[in-house]
């Protein structure tokens, strides 16, 4: 009467053997380069750059370390070109307990990131709030709007003499200088962040009896968060990047100041030691904000 | 005296995006329901089932009609200008109407008891009262072991189980549930259409539910209307059973395939299909 029969799971155990093996199928090494082989368990077939990727970038440090190595140990390139990985270390001590241009490495380390990060936490109290004003107020975004669209896309370099006569050669214009670089990418993201916050959410929110202020703050605000902190990842890396700028003028201490008087006097080894431990920084702060993301926006992606 | 929600004559006119091509997304609707009720909206895409319940959630408002939510017996007063009326229309979202989303309206950055909670800590309810009452209704949904679950770690009946017992925790008049039901997978779906007739059954709150499934919809009210693309208006109202039956005997297969439903089933389904070949 019915033909519904039910499988008895045991039963497949001994009809494996039965199962032939997938016999391989002939095709042109070509026609599989064109489209992706099928995904291993665990992993999604066509997903874009699939598979981890750590080891290769260990093999290009190494790489690239062991091609400098080479090039000045076998003198293919001359020392005040490009001196050696050792001749760079030795500097690194040297100053490190000597100093260059009158400041140890500690105290250039010291000014600068006292520079780049009280612009940073300035840039991040009145970035954030005005970018998030920009996303929730018309208003707000009528004003502000047109200011930070005009000067976001102009490189420092060329409101530095702007900044110099207003503010002087002191630390403030230093500072200015380097906040202004941040305040922008910081403040557009908070935008794009309040941009991101599904409607339904705030649907949600105001159909629970909430005001305004509480979806600003316990919505608007959280669903921001993953934006705003990439902003900050961003807006330091300006922060950097015009770091050597705001030292230009009438520094005596700091990262940039350094590079520069070492270029200067074709100290080339102190310029790459220089460049190195920027980049080592910011590399450091982008591991702290990497750990952060994690902690703080687990949901980042998936909400 | 019971609790009344009273459409009277409510129209909404969009705007076009050209001038003088308004789309009339609602017209001319009437609709009382009263505690106890459970009316299901069905109907053909762009019928104005998402307006309607927008405008009971106070979201958007009417360009013309009255809308009140209030204690009358039989109808509210006729005259717009009447106390009584002014006092109780609806000028926006409000506690005491929980709406549930199809999805997305969770906060990823709460967990689920949190989740639960938020409305009560919007009220500034202690955390420990808030997080008691929202156990209640985790535990009435049967989730109270996920309490500390992350909610994107759920499945997705799961998260409308969240959704579910958030607007319940709030205790509102009225629950209205904008096709909470449509992105699940059918079995997960029959088991939470009888979690929400059976809250509907403990609380007898006024519930506003919308599908598009019409087996979904026979099953779930107690009064189905079906309605129609343009203008989108209420064209049917038909008085339904099958979820007491369901409420007593306990089998909704039993329900599902029983003559009657199939046989309205068919007449609605004969409704709403010459509605959309008039659409296209």
């Amino acid at each position: 009467m019915n033909s519904i029969q039910s499988v008895n799971p045991a039963s497949s155990e001994s009809g494996m053997t039965d199962i032939p093996m997938a016999a391989p199928t002939r095709t042109s090494l070509l026609a599989r380069m064109r489209r992706a082989a099928p995904a291993r368990p665990g992993e999604q077939y066509g997903a874009p750059g699939n598979g981890s990727s750590w080891r290769i970038s260990l093999l290009t440090v190494i790489v690239v370390l062991a091609a400098w190595t080479a090039a000045t140990h076998f003198g293919y390139i001359e020392p005040l070109f490009l001196p050696s990985p050792q001749s760079v270390w030795l500097q690194f001590i040297d100053v490190l307990t000597e100093g260059f241009a009158d400041a140890t490495l500690m105290t250039h380390v010291g000014w600068s990131a006292m520079r780049v990060f009280g612009a940073f936490v300035l840039a991040v109290l009145t970035a954030v709030p005005a970018g998030v004003m920009m996303g929730v107020n018309r208003v707000a975004r009528g004003l502000l709007d047109p200011l930070v669209e005009f000067y976001r896309p102009l490189p420092p370099l060329a409101y530095l003499p702007l900044v110099v006569i207003w503010l002087g050669i002191g630390e403030v214009s230093k500072i200015v200088l380097i906040y202004l670089a941040m305040f922008a990418p910081l403040a557009l993201s908070a935008r794009a962040g309040v941009r991101s916050v599904a409607i339904e959410q705030i649907h949600a929110a105001y159909s629970m009896g909430a005001t305004r202020s509480q979806v600003l703050w316990y919505v608007i605000a959280p669903a921001a968060l993953p934006d705003i902190l990439t902003g900050m990842r961003i807006a330091i890396g300006f922060g950097w990047t015009t770091l050597v700028a705001a030292e230009m003028v009438a520094a005596t201490a700091g990262l940039g100041f350094m590079v520069l008087s070492a270029s200067k006097f074709m100290v080339t080894d102190v310029v790459i030691m220089g460049i190195l431990v920027i980049g080592a920084m910011a590399l450091l702060f982008d591991v702290v904000m990497r750990w952060l993301e994690r902690r703080l926006v687990p949901w980042k992606g998936r909400g | 005296m019971t609790l009344n929600l009273n459409l009277r004559d409510v129209s909404v006119v969009y705007p076009g995006r050209v001038k003088g091509q308004q789309v009339v997304a609602l017209s001319g609707v009437n609709l009382q329901i009263a505690a106890g009720d459970f009316v299901v909206a069905l109907g053909a895409s762009g019928c104005g089932k998402t307006t309607l319940l927008n405008l009971m959630a106070g979201f958007i408002q009417p360009t013309r009609g009255l809308m009140t939510l209030g204690h009358y017996t039989g109808t509210p007063p006729v005259d717009a200008q009447a106390g009584a009326s002014l006092r109780d229309q609806i000028t926006g979202p409000g506690a005491d109407r929980g709406v549930v989303f199809q999805k997305h309206a969770l906060l990823p950055w709460l967990n689920v008891l949190e989740n639960v909670a938020f409305g009560l800590k919007l009220k500034g309810v202690a955390k420990k009262e808030r997080e008691e009452r929202a156990m209640h209704f985790l535990t009435l949904t049967g989730l109270a072991d996920f309490r500390h679950h992350a909610v994107y770690q759920l499945s997705g009946g799961m998260q409308q189980r969240v959704g579910i017992a958030r607007a319940l925790t709030n205790d509102p008049h009225m629950l209205l549930l904008d096709e909470p039901l449509g992105a699940l997978d059918s079995l997960t779906r029959e088991r939470l259409q009888e979690l929400i007739l059976d809250i509907w059954h403990r609380t007898s709150k006024m519930m506003f539910f919308i599908t598009h499934d019409v087996e979904e919809a026979l099953f779930m009210g107690t009064r189905l209307i079906i309605m129609s693309p343009r203008p989108g208006r209420i064209s049917h109202e038909i008085p339904i059973d099958f979820g007491r039956q369901f409420l007593q005997s306990r089998n909704a297969r039993e329900v599902k395939s029983s003559p009657a439903f199939i046989a309205l089933r068919e007449r609605v389904l004969g409704i709403i299909h010459g509605d959309e070949e008039i659409a296209a």
